[in-house]
């Protein structure tokens, strides 16, 4: 609710409002920047959002281990396999 | 003061170019389809300045057109039928984001049978869902009462959807001389859109997730109640203040005819109104009977409190519907019950359901079950039975 007046379906999109879901984890995605062609595969298919772009960086994506759940999909999509999957410790 | 011939199709197009829409959407069904064509032609001349979002149903085109509304415009769809069944899920939504739309139901009844004439089965399928729903008794109405929704709409007391009903072909395709209010006056007698949230690029908002207390849900269901309440007053004002711009006046939520003196009274919505105004001079002209009519402009909000106040003193009330609910009757007959009864009113109400998919019902028809039906109170002091359906004269 936003609104004091009008009762409204609304919400405010927050970072990390369910908790730190990076805990849930079972296969840490690790990434390899000397096979990375800067395609952006894994930014556009991770589907929490926890894949950052550095433009300008040699490193050119971070991975939120805060919330990343290890689903896989970003080394799924890779076509260089410059991101593969590690079981957590 | 520019007198045109024009359909009802044509005319609610017109109030839709006098809204200045910038959205339409719409999928074509008869009997709406010239109403969209028309804007579609106007779009195409440079005459409206709007898009058109062509889509390949009815659940999309108003899911275009609520796209739209959400992103800040003015936006317009029309559907009849089978079409506005199909967009039923829509409504829902567009209602319980609180997000303003006007869409045009040109009443055809529900098949099967496959039928395209009218009834008010497919508007009358619409009255949970909070949307407002007016209803035309002429052309010149329809016109009036599109532009006067978009203002109704759009006050904060409300953020509530409107729908416009005119009746299949009665309204939709016949040619009636109809008065084009200046632009300049529409333009002063509707302000700016307003509405409660506008969804903007780089401004991320959600709308519609699971509450986490389910009670803020049900809450959300109760403000839709109480601003359908609240629309009654707003309903009232727009009356008012299209009478002073465009000197025309309906009545609020209500038109009492013929009631000064009035024992027995006559209820109905949309096009056959007229017809119920004919058999009312009928029945005093050649009968001398006291009988007055009133005309439901609004079904939602249902105007509980001007039929109390017309029917406080009434003597019995037949009441026309041109849809059923099975096993109950007509939803006017039951509105009209249901307002008496909260107000301790107790006089006979007969349900009289007749015009279902199309039949036709003259003056005459109705003035016919009138006479039976004052009879009958008369010499009984109720009615013989409370339901009853009428399938016209030879």
């Amino acid at each position: 609710m936003l609104s004091d007046e009008l009762v409204l379906p609304l919400a405010k999109p927050v970072m990390g409002v369910s908790g730190k879901t990076g805990t849930w984890r079972l296969q840490r995605p690790i990434f390899d920047s000397s096979k990375c062609i800067k395609c952006r595969l894994c930014w556009l298919y991770c589907p929490d959002s926890t894949i950052d772009i550095n433009e300008e960086s040699t490193n050119f994506i971070t991975i939120n281990y805060d919330y990343c759940k290890g689903c896989g999909i970003c080394s799924n999509v890779c076509p260089t396999k410059a991101i593969t999957m590690s079981p957590e410790e | 003061m520019v007198l045109k011939t024009l359909t009802g199709n044509y005319a609610v197009a017109t109030a839709a170019k006098l809204a200045r829409v910038k959205v339409v959407s719409a999928y074509p069904i008869t009997p709406q389809t010239t109403m969209v064509e028309k804007l579609s032609e106007m779009i195409e001349s440079g005459e409206l300045e709007a898009e058109m979002i062509r889509v390949e149903s009815e659940h999309s085109a108003l899911a275009a057109v609520y796209g739209a509304a959400s992103g800040g415009v003015r936006a317009f769809t029309a559907t009849s039928s089978h079409g506005l069944l199909y967009m039923h899920e829509m409504l829902w939504w567009v209602a319980g984001s609180r997000i303003p739309v006007v869409m045009a139901v040109v009443t055809r009844t529900i098949g099967p049978p496959w039928n395209i004439w009218t009834d008010h089965s497919d508007v009358m399928d619409q009255r949970d869902t909070g949307w407002l729903i007016a209803f035309a008794e002429n052309n010149q109405e329809a016109l009036d009462e599109t532009v006067k929704l978009f203002r109704i709409t759009e006050d904060e007391r409300v953020f509530l959807p409107g729908i416009i009903t005119l009746d299949a072909f009665i309204l939709s395709h016949t040619t009636e001389p109809v008065d084009i209010p200046d632009q300049n006056l529409v333009d002063a007698f509707l302000p700016p859109r307003k509405q409660p949230y506008v969804f903007k690029a780089g401004d991320p908002l959600i709308m519609g997730n699971i509450p986490r207390d389910l009670k803020w849900n049900m809450m959300m269901r109760e403000d839709i109640h109480k601003a359908m309440e609240r629309a009654k007053k707003v309903i009232e004002e727009a009356d008012s203040l299209w009478e002073k711009l465009i000197g025309r006046k309906y009545g609020g939520l209500t038109e009492c005819y013929r009631c000064e003196d009035a024992k027995h009274f006559m209820v109905g919505v949309g096009a056959w109104v007229g017809d119920m105004r004919e058999a009312v001079d009928y029945l005093r002209d050649k009968f001398s009977l006291r009988v007055g009519l009133i005309k439901i402009r609004y079904f939602r909000p249902f105007p509980k409190e001007d039929v109390i106040k017309w029917l406080n003193n009434a003597s019995s009330v037949v009441v026309f519907d041109r849809s059923v609910s099975p096993s109950v009757g007509g939803p006017l007959y039951v509105e009209i019950l249901a307002s008496l009864a909260s107000a301790g009113v107790r006089i006979p109400v007969k349900g009289v359901i007749a015009g279902l998919a199309g039949v036709d019902v003259t003056h005459e028809d109705l003035a016919s079950v009138m006479l039976t039906s004052v009879s009958e109170v008369e010499e009984l002091g109720t009615f013989k039975q409370n339901t009853l359906w009428f399938y016209g004269g030879e």
